[in-house]
């Protein structure tokens, strides 16, 4: 077991892990920060993205020991004093999610994309997704979220 | 995922040390290549020695080309006004968004997965890999299915793409994986025409007949009533030898027409 | 007009918490001593188990237990239960092989569970797992659908001679032979129906946890139907009696049908709680999801239809052979056959209709309800067979439709296999589809297309399903073997506030509002006052889940079922109140008025009075809270027209859908926004299996080559459109509400809207699903 400390959501944390252990696990398990999801095992699906240092990443596909240091944000870091964040109303008010599993990874992938693309079509939304799957919605009302997120709410 | 004792390296020197103390450690860059194998229990190494801090990240330009370090994302090498455009779109290609922001060309390179990307890029590009014990030519770095010319404990430290005069890479991507089902990357480059396909066998590799075509006349129509035997093709659920054999055709003159 | 009733576009009360990290599904549960399941899958097809020596898994560190099949048995664990006896022909009910929890002497496909290491930590089950040793026989495997059935085949169960597992036919042969004899053209079709894996992103997964001293069972599920889950595992397996056995089916991550059967490693996880007196807890990887999940769909037909000389069809006839794995599952056999066969009259007059299915075993994974679960198969045959028969007679696809359709004024129909249309009108749905798509403006975009060096087709889709499942004494005559009635609690609180238990399941389908707004509208109580709770066995009375389009066709008129007995007691306390004659309260709005006077009373005061009776009617209850249970008369039979036009790069065959048009019949629509989400994910449903979706097995290995997102090719945001959704609504004969259900539509129209599209940039007669680019250049460059 190491030690591994880092900042989520802007809390510092630390916690004992196992080298194996991945960045989710220690999120979720640790942390019980469940809102990062886990849904495939090859690194495809998406549900998992939180952002490391600003970026969006697969906390999946992540050592937590990678993370040591680093500043994390996950979908429960979004919302500021009890608003959510202009991406999170936009799912809401455009309905870009049914089940809600991939929502959480959809959602960090999608402020990620904005930041770095910040008047995206619709094919570069729509390319720009393409690390996160979704079952449910058939990514129609997902693409008009990030339209309406990336107008400025 | 099998455990392992974790390390941070804080120099391609400092990896090597500690890759040479471990029983049997692997170093990791981006690790999302390394991670992906791990869970599945397909590798049980000793130890993981991560290179995210041994200052091996970075694009220097000069007036011959760009190196780049082996810890330098695709994000960051798909987004740098320093890295030629044909390069550019390589890296675009990888992945997606999220892997791109922490997969490394190092990475990429010495795993040399049949359907990655990169490997065409250096082959196409004649670039050089310097590791820690060497300079290695790309046409001399991608021996055969996941294997490359690196030694044990032989570590990447960045790759020099020599300037050519035009430039461009044209992917098919695999539907379901998004790897390279067929890629190509055609460059007229300081020693010629060069053509470099990767995801089509076990291995990227040059074009010769292909080269020699472009080398005659640079241009799509050139690669007219070429064909690519399928013998040694790959072949599976997604494409098979001779599917894949039309795309090598196909792509290099997408890639020509890219090219300009 | 009351705010937020039916009909507003009322935003997701669930999203607040979905959006915010703070949903609750199976695997965010943890329970103080939680152990963690592994399980030891078969890694062969088919093989004979000789021995297990589970010794070293045991001593491995942190393990907990190590259990086999054997050890259920001994503690009179019973096995996995298929629901359905289909009577086939010469009377013959569907063969049903004995399924174990842990399978025993032998494995039938890869990922059949053998045996299942408990221990601290998941990391440590799966350690000790690999110390599992399993001495196999390897035996020859079969996992073809065409041909498992043929002599010599590798053998499954001694209970199905052939691996035939039922030889099931429905309609009058004699009379479509008749009609093939006088036809004046006949048009064939071979086709598959791919096997698709369902793929909900939620992975399955399992908490088991026994309370010692009240000797009660609880298991967290990702179910679609935790009554159906107690009663399968309490009344056939024996975990525990419905009394003492609480199942708790949370947020759940879709389920598309994967999640409303019993599995093996649920019954592991509750019955093994109280085996150790721990929670043990089970979350699947996907790969183990691909492995063990149940499948959907892998037909392979024979479809032929008899024209007279203006086209219409005089008959229609069908062979088919659906795969239905290695074990039956909980509804399998009754998808292929009822599910399939009742819907192939289509919206079609054809009046004689006869199929003939055969439902074959093979070392694959159970197939079972996905998604349309046969309708989508018979659809897709049907409006396959229309276009190469409209290709027979040189006719235009619509207009081989329109001398076909069932008129409006000829409803209700009754079809010549079985169902009873009750509403619908066709020939409208699809003028609408034709001109919001210009279909008459095809020829010119294909031309402008042909110059860009791309290929341009459009296809149609005149799509009818069976929703709103089912009547129960109409399925119960068919051989399933539960009623399909659904049940809804609308309980007051004395101070106004309602809390609504449904016996449905939402799994993304927003039923938390869409289910309130049925309250409000009926009730007058403003929306944010009303909860909707499900998925709890010790909180709502017995529910039959959600499944085939159902929950609010049939749960939401339980659901104002048991508004209107609120209302009928309400009128008798506001009566005694205002002082006036039962008959003379009206109400409307969330009031409760005296007609023709000013005097009134708000519900949520009737509420109250209902809870404090200090000044009361004589005869009446206290308390406002009222129960109602709903079986249908009919299924309810949306139906519409899907036009897709597709862009094919011939040099690679790429194929882009560059415009996607979806007219559908879902009578009224309570939440158009979640209506209209529904839609696009049903599209992107079937558009996967159309053009990428395929689960493969090796033919010679039995090997799953499809396993993970790698190779099994799932819809991804840049492989679709945006779609043009409307609608063209009628009102159904047998449901309260007037609607009809829309989870399924596009799931079912999508998949023959996108290969006739195909067919027609190609100008072939067929090409088999998913149309990869591969196959699509491959067919292309044939076409020249």
């Amino acid at each position: 077991m190491a030690t591994v400390s880092m900042t989520v959501n802007g809390q510092a944390v630390s916690g004992e892990v196992e080298g194996r252990t991945l960045l989710v696990q220690f999120l979720r398990e640790n942390l019980n920060l469940t809102g990062t999801h886990v849904g495939c095992d090859t690194s495809q699906c998406g549900a998992c993205v939180v952002h490391v240092d600003g970026d969006s990443m697969k906390s999946c596909t992540m050592l937590a020991l990678e993370a040591e240091g680093a500043d994390v944000t996950t979908i429960e870091g979004l919302a500021k004093g009890g608003e959510m964040h202009p991406m999170q109303k936009a799912f809401q008010d455009n309905h870009g999610l049914q089940c809600g599993f991939c929502t959480p990874g959809m959602v960090m992938s999608a402020i990620d994309l904005v930041a770095k693309n910040p008047n995206p079509d619709e094919a570069t939304i729509r390319e720009q997704l393409e690390g996160n799957i979704c079952r449910c919605t058939g990514y129609h009302n997902i693409v008009k979220a990030v339209q309406q997120a990336a107008k400025g709410g | 995922m099998y455990d392992f004792n974790f390390h941070s390296a804080s120099s391609a020197h400092d990896a090597a040390a500690k890759l040479a103390a471990s029983d049997d450690g692997s170093v990791m860059a981006g690790g999302q290549t390394l991670i992906p194998v791990l869970k599945q229990r397909l590798a049980n190494p000793s130890d993981v020695i991560s290179l995210a801090g041994a200052g091996l990240s970075g694009i220097t330009k000069n007036g011959d080309g760009v190196t780049i370090g082996a810890t330098t994302t695709h994000a960051a090498v798909a987004g740098s006004g320093d890295v030629p455009a044909a390069l550019r779109s390589v890296a675009e290609g990888i992945g997606d968004a999220q892997v791109r922001n922490r997969g490394t060309l190092g990475g990429s390179i010495a795993n040399n997965d049949p359907a990655a990307d990169y490997p065409a890029a250096l082959l196409g590009l004649g670039a050089t890999i310097t590791t820690n014990q060497r300079d290695i030519a790309a046409d001399d770095f991608f021996t055969g299915l996941f294997e490359t010319a690196l030694n044990d404990g032989e570590i990447i430290k960045s790759v020099t793409f020599p300037n050519a005069t035009k430039a461009a890479y044209a992917k098919f991507p695999n539907p379901a994986s998004r790897f390279a089902m067929v890629g190509v990357f055609v460059a007229q480059a300081a020693d010629g025409v060069r053509v470099a396909v990767t995801g089509a066998t076990d291995c990227a590799h040059r074009g010769p007949k292909l080269e020699a075509a472009l080398s005659a006349n640079w241009s799509a129509s050139a690669l007219d009533g070429i064909t690519i035997p399928a013998d040694h093709l790959n072949s599976d659920i997604h494409g098979s030898a001779e599917y894949r054999a039309n795309l090598v055709i196909v792509m290099a003159k997408r890639a020509v027409e890219a090219a300009g | 007009m009351v705010e937020n009733g039916i009909g507003a576009s009322l935003k997701r009360k669930e999203d607040n918490r979905f959006l915010t990290g703070k949903g609750n599904y199976t695997d965010d549960i943890n329970r103080p001593g939680q152990t963690h399941v592994y399980i030891v899958r078969s890694p062969h097809a088919h093989a004979t188990i000789n021995s297990v020596d589970i010794s070293a898994a045991k001593a491995a560190p942190g393990v907990v237990a190590v259990y086999g099949g054997q050890d259920l048995i001994d503690d009179a664990v019973g096995g996995l239960v298929c629901g359905a006896s289909v009577t086939g022909k010469g009377g013959e009910v569907n063969k049903t092989p004995p399924r174990n929890v842990l399978t025993i002497d032998k494995a039938r496909f890869v990922g059949d569970p053998i045996i299942a290491v408990i221990a601290e930590t998941l990391a440590q089950a799966k350690d000790a797992a690999e110390l599992v040793e399993i001495d196999y026989t390897e035996l020859p495997s079969t996992v073809s659908t065409a041909n498992s059935d043929a002599d010599g085949a590798p053998q499954l169960h001694e209970e199905c001679p052939n691996n035939v597992a039922l030889d099931w036919e429905l309609g009058d042969k004699a009379a479509v032979d008749a009609a093939f004899a006088a036809a004046h053209k006949t048009a064939k079709v071979e086709l598959i129906n791919n096997r698709m894996v369902t793929n909900a992103m939620e992975p399955r997964a399992a908490v088991g946890e026994y309370n010692s001293g009240t000797d009660e069972i609880t298991l967290y599920v990702t179910s679609q139907n935790p009554h159906v889950h107690r009663l399968v595992m309490s009344a056939f397996m024996n975990i525990a009696p419905e009394h003492k056995f609480r199942v708790v089916a949370p947020d759940v991550g879709g389920g598309f049908g994967s999640k409303i059967f019993t599995y093996n490693e649920e019954a592991i996880c509750a019955w093994a709680a109280k085996k150790i007196n721990r929670p043990v807890k089970w979350t699947s990887d996907r790969s183990e999801g691909f492995m063990s999940d149940a499948h959907g769909r892998d037909h392979v037909s024979t479809a032929e239809m008899a024209l007279d000389a203006d086209g219409k069809f005089l008959g229609m006839r069908v062979n088919s052979k659906g795969n239905m794995g290695a074990y039956l599952q909980l509804f399998s056999v009754s998808i292929p056959t009822l599910f399939h066969g009742f819907l192939l009259a289509g919206q079609y007059t054809t009046p004689a209709i006869y199929l003939e299915m055969r439902c074959v075993m093979t070392n694959t994974a159970p197939v079972d309800a996905a998604r349309g679960a046969g309708r989508p198969e018979a659809t897709y045959l049907l409006e396959r067979l229309v276009d190469v028969s409209a290709r027979e007679m040189g006719l235009d696809p619509a207009e081989i439709r329109r001398r076909n359709f069932i008129k409006a004024d000829q409803m209700p129909y009754q079809t010549p296999v079985v169902q009873c249309y009750d509403s619908g009108d066709y020939h409208a749905s699809l003028d609408k589809a034709l001109g919001m798509s210009d279909y008459d403006g095809f020829s010119a975009r294909q031309a402008e297309a042909k110059g860009r060096g791309k290929l341009r087709g459009i296809g149609l889709s005149s799509y009818i399903e069976a929703c709103g499942v089912a009547p129960s004494a109409a399925v119960g005559s068919l051989g399933v073997g539960v009623g399909l009635w659904e049940s809804a609690q609308v309980r007051f609180n004395p101070t106004g506030g309602v809390t609504v238990f449904t016996g449905t399941h939402s799994h993304g389908q927003g039923h938390e509002t869409a289910f309130a707004q049925l309250v409000t509208d009926r009730l007058g109580v403003p929306v944010e006052q009303v909860e909707v709770v499900h998925g709890d066995t010790d909180k709502g009375q017995f529910g039959m889940g959600t499944y085939g389009s159902r929950s609010l066709p049939v749960g939401g008129v339980a659901i104002v079922n048991a508004c209107d007995k609120i209302i009928a007691k309400g009128k008798k306390i506001a009566a005694h109140t205002l002082e006036a004659s039962e008959d003379d309260i009206e109400f409307g709005e969330g009031n409760f008025t005296v007609a023709g006077t000013d005097k009134t009373m708000n519900i949520a005061e009737v509420a109250f009075t209902a809870y404090v009776p200090h000044n009361y009617p004589e005869g009446v209850e206290p308390g406002l809270d009222e129960i109602a249970f709903f079986d249908p008369l009919n299924f309810s039979f949306p139906a519409g027209a899907h036009v897709c036009e597709v862009e094919i790069d011939p040099d690679t065959g790429t194929l882009e859908i560059v415009n996607y048009t979806a007219i559908d019949d879902f009578g009224v629509l309570v939440n158009p926004m979640i209506v209209e989400g529904q839609v696009h994910g049903g599209l992107a449903h079937g558009i996967g299996q159309a053009l990428l979706e395929g689960c493969v097995y090796d033919e010679d290995s039995g090997q799953l080559v499809s396993g993970s997102f790698m190779d099994y090719c799932m819809p991804r945001a840049d492989n679709l459109p945006s779609f043009n959704v409307d609608y063209c609504p009628t009102v159904p004969l047998h449901n309260p509400l007037g609607v009809k259900g829309c989870g399924e539509a596009g799931a079912i129209a999508a998949p023959p809207a996108v290969i006739n599209a195909i067919v027609n940039a190609l100008d072939i007669k067929h090409l088999d699903m998913p149309a990869t680019p591969e196959k699509l250049w491959r067919a292309a460059q044939a076409a020249g």
